[in-house]
């Protein structure tokens, strides 16, 4: 909106003004007979403003999607680790990162509630319908197994390895497959089950996107530990490939919901995400997997890459809120 | 308890925003700032977590249709005071993990602020952006359908400050008939595009706060065919469990080496 040019209220100004009210010049024009900037020309919405509500999840969210993701899959990890009877070592660090990861999650929860001291109300129900009731319970139930498998898996490496204990770490590494696979999954229900356009357009491709990026970090983390064995270059090779895929389909499919990944310095972010994750992750493995450093490499483009993508999901939500045209478009679509 | 509902006409608003004042008076709402939006009469913008009550000024071409006075206005104008919808399938109330928001016997939808802990899920599953968090509270706020008032035997505190009944309230059933009728009374008056906005068709399945406009319901931010979001449940749901089960086969071959 421009300024309307001031003029100096002088006396003759002043005087001016009464002349030009005598005459009937001072409001000089007609109202636009168009009205305001209002609805028009097919672009119907109020004013263009957001028929929606933003997000109000700030940076704990996604950075708890992305450790929940690591948490979960590390627990998958070991658990068929130790049905291949793989290296211990190994079996023992995923199921440490399982549990460190179930150990930072509630408190990144808990710091983004407006209410903080009442989290324990998520556990007043048990609400199927709700996947933010179900995040709720499947973390305390992933923590659980994540906790009684590694004090199990530890006590049978000291020596307490009775068949009990056996049976008793199968059953908790199991539990922790289960949990662990609705951890990573249930960030992408959470989203896709919303009103907001961008979310609920990819309901059905979000949740394995985040268990592909939640198992490709687990085993780039193993890698980057050390664990540089046959299985980790393989869950490499299968990560940055399906990711690469679903790049180009992101690229390829251009509904107006999904504009917000295209368009601005979102796009950019959501872009340069999925080239890491993706292609250049792929790349490098392929050029340069067999040497240490070259796993290393891809390893870290993959992990920087899908905590980028998380932030760029939860932006482009609050992008997508803001577009009244694009959740207008995809109801008439339907 | 028979299930009450407003009916909101906005061929009788005249854009007093009484209903705004009295909301916010008797339910001691916070004020929402106060800003000159630049879009004609309208102050408040949208509905959010301290606007539960929110008049819109429609200012349309002539071209779109009859003006609803005698006035010789330049333009089309349309008032509209917008509200919580208090959808029969609620999404915000299915998306609340604590249970805060629930159904009253009345059939509205009502936020507990004693449970409710802020975690903003039910801001992102509303289809139509009514409910927000309030700053720096935390908490979600939106329209209690004036609870306190029904369970008095009280009409809601915007239905009876509204000085042309513009705000209708009474039983559903009653209110859905009387919605009908008015759109019929208008059309016969040369008002072609009077409609009743009440999604019934969609998942929604239809609201206890429903509209007269004229025109497309876009025009008013009312979205053509909304959705409750747990639709997406089954789809998503089903995509995750089958993905786990891919990768639970690669994870095997992985590992068989």
């Amino acid at each position: 909106m421009t300024e309307p040019s001031k003029p100096k209220a002088t006396e003759e100004r002043l005087a001016e003004i009464r002349q030009q009210a005598a005459d009937g010049t001072l409001l000089s024009g007609q109202p636009d007979s168009s009205g305001a900037k209002s609805a028009q020309n097919g672009e119907q919405s109020y004013y263009g403003l957001p028929a929606l509500k933003e997000p109000t999840w700030t940076w704990e969210v996604p950075l708890y999607f992305f450790l929940g993701g690591i948490a979960g899959l590390s627990a998958c990890i070991a658990f068929f680790a130790q049905v291949f009877g793989k290296d211990p070592a190994l079996i023992r660090a995923a199921l440490w990162m399982a549990l460190i990861g179930a150990g930072l999650c509630p408190g990144l929860l808990i710091a983004d509630l407006g209410r903080p001291t009442r989290f324990l109300n998520m556990l007043r129900v048990f609400k199927l319908k709700s996947p933010m009731s179900m995040g709720a319970w499947i973390l305390v139930a992933f923590s659980g197994c994540a906790f009684f498998a590694v004090a199990s898996n530890e006590l049978v490496l000291v020596g307490y390895g009775g068949t009990f204990m056996i049976l008793f770490r199968w059953a908790a590494e199991f539990s922790g497959v289960i949990t662990g696979f609705l951890l990573a999954g249930y960030t992408g229900v959470l989203l896709g089950a919303t009103a907001i356009p961008v979310w609920s357009e990819n309901r059905v491709v979000l949740p394995p996107h985040f268990l592909t990026s939640g198992l490709g970090c687990s085993s780039g983390i193993l890698e980057l530990l050390g664990f540089l064995i046959p299985a980790t270059q393989i869950i490499g090779f299968v990560v940055s490939g399906l990711e690469t895929l679903l790049g180009i389909s992101f690229a390829v499919r251009k509904r107006p919901a999904n504009r917000p990944l295209h368009s601005g310095r979102l796009g950019v972010m959501f872009s340069a995400a999925e080239i890491l994750e993706g292609p250049l992750a792929l790349g490098v493995r392929i050029f340069a997997g067999s040497s240490a450093n070259g796993r290393h490499a891809a390893a870290i483009c993959f992990i920087v890459g899908a905590l980028l993508s998380r932030y760029a999901w939860i932006w482009a939500g609050r992008v997508s809120a803001r577009d009244p045209q694009a959740y207008f478009e995809t109801q008439r679509q339907s | 308890m028979a299930l009450t509902a407003f009916l909101t006409d906005a061929t009788l608003c005249i854009g007093c925003k009484a209903c705004e004042v009295a909301c916010k008076e008797w339910n001691e709402v916070p004020e929402d700032g106060y800003v000159w939006s630049g879009n004609s009469y309208d102050n408040t913008t949208a509905l959010g977590a301290s606007t539960w009550r929110h008049v819109m000024f429609l200012e349309q071409h002539k071209t779109a249709g009859p003006q609803i006075s005698d006035m010789q206005d330049p333009f089309r104008w349309v008032f509209l005071s917008d509200v919580c919808k208090h959808c029969a399938n609620s999404g915000c109330l299915e998306a609340c993990p604590t249970g805060a928001i629930v159904r009253t016997e009345f059939g509205g939808v009502y936020t507990q602020p004693d449970v409710c802990n802020g975690c903003g899920y039910c801001v992102v599953s509303c289809p139509f952006g009514v409910i927000d968090k309030r700053h720096p509270d935390g908490r979600a706020f939106k329209c209690t359908f004036c609870y306190d008032r029904q369970k008095a035997g009280l009409k809601p505190a915007c239905a009876t400050a509204c000085p042309t009944e513009s705000i209708q309230f009474g039983p559903l059933d009653e209110l859905r008939v009387r919605g009908k009728e008015r759109v019929e009374e208008l059309k016969h008056r040369g008002y072609d595009d009077a409609r009743v906005y009440d999604p019934q068709e969609t998942s929604v399945g239809g609201i206890h706060a429903f509209f007269v406009i004229l025109g497309e319901p876009e025009a008013y931010n009312l979205p053509p065919a909304p959705q409750v979001p747990t639709i997406h449940l089954k789809s998503a749901w089903t995509s995750a469990l089958v993905f786990s089960l891919f990768i639970a086969a690669v994870l095997c071959g992985a590992f068989a080496f």
